[in-house]
């Protein structure tokens, strides 16, 4: 008889997950060594509290985490520029940031990302400090119609080959001898096979690999650099919430695709186009969402989303071309026992009817500036919300101002769980006073009783 | 008049509003006729936007309309005067911060709302608001930034103008991802605003339109 063990379910693939966070190895695949027994207990405390959350339970008390994006750097008195060149210097200043404001849960040292590796590929998409932005300022997007309005047919038919072909070579000046290669496809039989093969010998193709072999040694050291720093975290016993990152396919082609203005236009011009290529972006980006988390052993998959808040599109146009492939994307992450972690950029109001329709305690939600006694009467019923202490309250604030706040969340949002405090959107700036304060306040007065 | 253009326009029927002002062109209407209709359709753009019926796809291809309409009508309209406008506003994101978007939206409302519109672009620093202020002479100054890093480069530019005598000539308004009033506030501006719509009502109420 078959003695194949049924596929496990999403719920045992999640638990799996869950507990493999719970005891983490180190990187020889061995149990990893807890710097002490108390960094070990605050250690799993702190899964256990984040699970019990997104599970919609009361966990012993709210779990508080900050979610920051250049203020662990600035507030160590080095400018961004710094902590995108030196990885010794950022993951210090990491560790710093984590041992001073103790959260539950920190996001690691990887925001600033490797500035050198941007170098070698010449990156285009973004501007950087020394690159089209001021030492001490964050990297930027630099917004364009990178794929043109008549390539939805390219995309569609082989998004690899698209992406390799046409996208890259814009975004980034190492690739432009990708523009040459032929499509991996055609790669079939002997005969023929070696016509595939001619372009490797052209020079600005070579030239594009050498670029490419110089730029993954520079992101290896960066890697090794973000996993030492993670890995001796969590030794002291602070894990990281993200496990890795995806997209909602309609900001994928939003953002970094057509642009603003070319989806805008897109949704009049070509609307069954653009849903055919949000359809084909679907399963990507579920994959990519899972693959990130077996690579890290980590469930949570952060995604950031943009274009669908309050204001850019009709209500129509967000149930139309917004909504369906995210919820087609988080659906998928559930089934591979990923936790969906999107984050409501900006104002969300308008699309809580909508987005609530996820399965229950299945998703965490960082929520930004929605109203969010709003988003708990309705998201929050299904899942457990993160957040959502303003970027202007922590910069412009006073520490009575976010615990007076603070406690308002906790008395409202937190009742009866699932519920994570954090700050609303990521911050550059802020008063360490009243980053403090979040925290302090919450590890006392968050406590359930 | 053409109903059937305005309508085409307001409707955001793309084709058949460019096949219209070619053939009304064609036929000999006169241009600055063919542009009062545009106009009228662009109050009706703004005000279904006003009224949440429209969003952000139909103001951008009314921007495209109205650029392809200009396009067919540019030659004819070489000596028309220029219209009275309602006031001057004068819009830039300010300096280490290079969101547009935002900044964009504003300015097209601004301008299909009756405004005159200086645009200074994207990482704009204080001295520049501060020589386009004196120069354009607006009315109004709306700043725009996303980042944190923003809110003190905000409080600098108003400082700025309140240095060199101008802050008194002009009101100030602010706009981006993590504005509220109490940033309003710290950086000295008159106002923020959530939207576009914001910021054109902003607009009005201060030069009294």
């Amino acid at each position: 008889m078959d003695k194949q063990k049924a596929p496990l379910s999403a719920e045992e693939k999640l638990e799996a997950a869950f507990q493999r966070l719970l005891s983490p190895k180190d990187p020889a695949g061995n149990d990893l060594q807890f710097q002490s027994a108390e960094a070990k207990a605050n250690y799993q405390a702190s899964i256990t509290r984040i699970k019990d959350a997104i599970q919609l339970r009361e966990p012993d008390r709210v779990p508080v985490t900050v979610l920051p994006s250049m203020f662990p750097y600035l507030n160590a008195g080095m400018t961004v520029e710094e902590a995108m060149y030196d990885y010794e210097k950022c993951t210090t200043a990491f560790k710093k940031f984590v041992l001073e404001y103790r959260p539950d849960m920190h996001i690691g040292a990887s925001a600033p990302g490797p500035g050198k590796f941007y170098e070698l590929l010449d990156y285009k998409l973004y501007s950087w400090p020394g690159h089209g932005v001021a030492p001490e300022h964050c990297y930027q997007c630099n917004e364009a119609e990178y794929m043109k309005a008549d390539e939805y047919d390219l995309l569609i038919s082989d998004p690899s080959f698209y992406f390799r072909n046409f996208y890259l070579p814009r975004i980034g000046g190492a690739f432009e001898g990708f523009k040459m290669l032929a499509p991996f496809t055609s790669i079939l039989e002997m005969y023929g096979l070696a016509f595939n093969f001619v372009p490797f010998a052209l020079p600005p193709v070579q030239a594009s690999f050498q670029k490419l072999f110089e730029a993954g040694a520079e992101a290896l050291r960066w890697v090794m650099a973000m996993g030492a720093s993670d890995g001796a975290l969590t030794a002291m016993g602070f894990p990281n919430i993200i496990g890795g990152f995806t997209k909602a396919p309609f900001d994928v082609i939003g953002d970094t695709l057509r642009g603003t203005k070319g989806i805008m236009l897109d949704i009049y011009r070509r609307p069954d186009k653009l849903i055919a290529a949000l359809e084909h972006l679907t399963p990507i980006m579920i994959a990519m969402g899972v693959s990130a988390a077996q690579q890290t052993g980590n469930p949570l998959i952060f995604i950031p989303l943009h274009k669908g808040a309050d204001g850019f599109l009709s209500d129509e146009q967000f149930k139309k071309f917004y909504w369906p492939t995210l919820k087609q994307v988080m659906l998928g992450l559930i089934e591979n026992g990923c936790i969906p972690f999107p984050a409501l950029e900006g104002h969300w109001e308008s699309r809580l009817d909508v987005i609530q329709d996820v399965p229950r305690a299945t998703t965490a939600w960082m929520v930004d500036q929605s109203d969010m006694v709003k988003v708990k009467q309705t998201l929050g019923q299904n899942a457990c919300l993160i957040g959502n202490v303003s970027s202007s309250m922590l910069k412009l604030g006073t520490p009575q101002d976010v615990r007076d706040y603070a406690k308002m969340l906790i008395d409202t949002v937190g009742k009866g769980g699932g519920f994570i405090m954090s700050n609303g959107a990521f911050f550059d700036e802020a008063k360490p006073e009243n980053v403090k304060a979040m925290v302090e306040f919450t590890r006392e007065y968050g406590v359930y009783k | 008049m053409s109903q059937q253009l305005i309508d085409a326009i307001a409707d955001m029927r793309e084709d058949e509003a460019l096949a219209l002002v070619e053939e009304l062109a064609g036929s000999g209407a006169p241009p600055l006729a063919i542009l009062n209709d545009v106009k009228t359709a662009m109050d009706i753009i703004g005000q279904r936007y006003e009224e949440s019926v429209y969003f952000l796809p139909e103001l951008v291809l009314a921007g495209e309309m109205l650029n392809q309409i200009m396009e067919v009508l540019k030659p004819s309209l070489a000596e028309t005067a220029a219209e009275k406008s309602l006031g001057k506003v004068l819009i830039g994101t300010v300096k280490g911060d290079i969101h547009d978007i935002g900044k964009d939206i504003v300015g097209f409302m601004l301008k299909v709302s009756g405004f005159e519109v200086r645009d200074l672009g994207v990482d704009v620093p204080a001295p520049k608001f501060v020589e386009a202020v004196r120069e354009f002479q607006p009315q109004v100054v709306g700043l725009s930034g996303f980042l944190t890093l923003a809110f003190d480069e905000m409080k600098a530019t108003v400082a700025a103008i309140e240095k060199a005598g101008l802050r008194d000539q002009v009101k100030i308004m602010i706009g981006g991802g993590q504005i509220d009033d109490a940033v309003r506030e710290y950086t000295g501006a008159d106002a923020y605003g959530k939207d576009a719509m914001a910021a054109v009502k902003l607009a009005k109420s201060w030069v009294g339109g």
